[in-house]
């Protein structure tokens, strides 16, 4: 078996409704495409793949136990040993087949003996290769029922009515109720795959059926034990990763994340459980931070650590009115506030009136450098800096609190639309578009939210102008959406909301399609400059 | 498990009470199976010449399948011993208390250990970083994650 998996018949891609999507007819999106329920989601080709999708595999945990019995088998053919001594051999090189053949071949008894299959001291005797059978037989068990001149008396317990022993191929007998409570403590109270021999300085290690023998039918102990061989075999094999959402079990495969790619490539990856399931493969970001690379999302991040006591005051819930000095809370995802007191319309990110944004859409999204060069002027060049850095993580907060925001509306609404399914004609499928929506929404918002990073270490230049005009074109058609998915639904108005929500979603997924593409476009040409030095990027 | 924790503490506080102790150490309180102290000095010519400290063992119910909790008194009167792998709160770097502890070792044995990293320390001196382990370390030495660079304990 290579070390290329292949899954692709099990490949599942999300954005696989975006294809119907594209030709920008939003009249035709039917109910089967805004039906979130159809499970005949279709396998995307390898040539549709879009620049801004890497390869991968979505693996289940018994996917990657297959992976791991691969090369457990595979390893323990070519070398003529069981498959828990060829675990143990793969387990000490860390997973590393190429680099275990090598070892193994140049002397095998030194490798057995470094990775616990047998007695260093044994290992350390002069003679060419190791029989077979020191490798082949690990274990023993003997029921003392003869009567010996001496009973067995187990030097951990001194509980001489114990008589079943068991030893591993060093052979240190200790009774079978000792291991039993040994090898527990270890997986329970440790969560260590890695069971040495009880005996003082003695390093064997006891193979995968020693220790399912003496666990003598534990099912929980045994299967978390499988759960720490997994997380071992995942961790050791750069190609792979476990989904970081809690209690998640699957994992991904996945082959382009190499270093250098991660200069031009942000490996987003989904585990299969879930499509909200989705990850960084290149970082240890927990989520999809495309457009913007590994290394920059590392150091914004960190920017924003650096700098949070500044501008903590941003991410504040509440905000007075422009006019009237009342508070207002923001409690939706939109950003068009109006004042419950003196109706005065303004924008939440700039505050600035909101009749403005309406048609001639806004340029709420670039910073403006007049502002800077003033503020240069009158005062010192780190106001300045401040100020920069505030304008785009004002916006990069913003979406990310109006991402979550719209969730919780959206439990809301369903609720709403759940009583209106039991008063009209409409069915439980009809409402989903709602649904559908508000996940357009919030994945369009992680998208904005990332780019605002990306700007502020962009350099300016023609380029950095362009990304920023579709940064704008996105930002305003999620904002229009986010609107519409908060004005008052009525039953007699559905079917036209229905369709107005239907058409702005199916553009939304355009434009955010549009800056994906573009971005990740602009990485294989070379064409992003930074104004500041980014990990592996020249 | 809690059958073979009582049965080995039992019978090891039996040998220690019928068969004096190694020289250089003394039971100071053993009345319970939670926490045993020991008066430990180093005989012979060393750096700790004259010098008398106690150590003390916590034990719970997965003793011996895995370590005590081992440390130095560190109070009014008595003090941890100035040593490369003595930390002053009284923690004790040493691989057999961790990653190195077999089943098979017992109470008296790491008494010995601990006699002879004092015995052949070639000055005394404190541990790196002490005053920073110090302020951040656990209660419980055995919660600590000890990086053991000497194989000599
Ligand atoms: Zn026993
Ligand atoms: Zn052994
Ligand atoms: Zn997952
Ligand atoms: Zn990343």
């Amino acid at each position: 078996m290579s070390s290329d998996y292949d899954y692709s018949d099990e490949e599942y891609d999300d954005d696989e409704e975006m294809l119907d999507a594209e030709d920008g007819e939003p009249s035709t999106a039917s109910d089967e495409e805004m039906d979130i329920e159809t499970d005949d989601i279709k396998v995307i080709s390898k040539g549709k793949k879009k620049l801004y999708e890497v390869e991968y595999d979505p693996l289940t945990q018994a996917e990657v136990e297959d992976l791991m019995r691969g090369d457990v088998e595979n390893i323990s053919a070519i070398f003529g040993v069981d498959a828990t001594a060829a675990a143990l051999l793969l387990r000490h090189m860390d997973w590393n087949k190429d680099r275990l053949i090598d070892k193994y071949m140049d002397n095998s008894a030194a490798v057995a003996a470094a990775a616990g299959v047998s007695p260093a001291s044994k290992a350390s005797s002069p003679g060419p290769e190791r029989p077979r059978r020191s490798t082949r037989s690990a274990s023993k068990t003997h029921r003392k029922v003869d009567p010996a001149p001496q009973p067995f008396v187990c030097p951990i317990c001194f509980d001489d009515t114990q008589v079943e022993t068991s030893e591993l191929s060093c052979g240190h007998a200790f009774c079978t109720g000792c291991w039993n409570a040994y090898v527990t403590g270890k997986i329970r109270e440790e969560g260590e795959h890695r069971i040495s021999c009880m005996g003082e300085g003695c390093g064997v290690l006891a193979p995968d059926n020693f220790v399912l023998k003496v666990l003598d039918g534990d099912t929980e102990t045994a299967g978390r034990y499988q759960e720490l061989l997994v997380r071992n075999f995942v961790a050791s094999s750069r190609n792979l990763k476990f989904c970081p959402y809690p209690s998640c079990t699957h994992a991904v495969s996945c082959h382009v994340a190499s270093r250098s790619s991660l200069a031009t490539v942000v490996p987003t990856v989904s585990c299969g459980a879930d499509p909200k399931h989705k990850f960084c493969f290149g970082c240890p970001i927990e989520g999809d931070h495309r457009p913007v690379l590994c290394s920059v999302a590392k150091m914004w991040l960190q920017k924003c650590r650096d700098d949070s006591e500044t501008a903590n005051w941003i991410k504040t819930n509440t905000k007075e009115c422009s006019k009237c000095q009342s508070t207002i809370e923001k409690n939706g995802g939109c950003n068009h506030m109006t004042c419950k007191k003196c109706k005065w319309e303004f924008c939440w990110v700039c505050m600035g009136p909101w009749q403005e944004h309406g048609t001639a859409w806004y340029s709420c999204n670039r910073y403006d450098d007049k502002t800077g060069v003033s503020a240069r002027d009158a005062q010192s060049a780190s106001r300045a800096s401040l100020e920069r850095y505030l304008h785009y993580y004002n916006r990069w907060a913003n979406h990310e609190q109006s991402a979550k925001l719209s969730v919780e509306l959206y439990v809301k609404t369903e609720k709403k639309m759940e009583e209106m399914q039991l008063s009209t004609a409409l069915t439980w499928i009809e409402v989903q578009f709602m649904k559908k929506a508000v996940d357009e929404v919030e994945k369009c918002r992680t998208t904005l939210k990332w780019t605002y990073a990306m700007a502020y270490y962009l350099e300016k230049s023609n380029q950095k102008e362009l990304f920023e005009d579709n940064q704008r074109d996105l930002e305003k058609a999620v904002e229009d959406l986010s609107e519409l998915l908060e004005s008052p639904i009525e039953a007699e108005t559905i079917p036209t909301l229905r369709q107005k929500v239907t058409d702005k979603t199916v553009y939304v997924q355009k434009r955010n399609e549009i800056m994906l593409e573009d971005t990740a476009q602009g990485y294989e040409e070379g064409r992003w400059k930074w104004n500041t030095p980014v990990e592996g990027y020249d | 498990m809690a059958a073979v924790y009582m049965r080995r503490l039992g019978k090891e506080l039996r040998e220690i009470e019928t068969e004096a102790p190694p020289a250089g150490l003394r039971l100071l309180k053993a009345d319970d199976f939670d926490t045993w102290i020991f008066q430990i000095e180093v005989l012979g010519d060393s750096l700790y010449r004259g010098e008398r400290f106690a150590l003390k063992f916590r034990f719970d119910n997965t003793y011996p399948f895995s370590a005590p909790a081992v440390q130095f008194v560190v109070d009014s009167q008595m003090r941890a011993p100035v040593h490369p792998h003595v930390y002053t709160n009284g923690h004790i770097c040493a691989s057999i208390l961790g990653e190195d502890w077999s089943p098979t070792l017992s109470v008296i044995s790491v008494c010995i250990t601990i006699q002879s990293m004092l015995a052949s320390c070639k000055k005394k001196e404190l541990p790196e970083g002490n005053d920073t382990y110090v302020r951040t370390a656990p209660d419980n030495p055995k919660k600590t994650h000890f990086v053991y660079d000497d194989d000599t304990v």
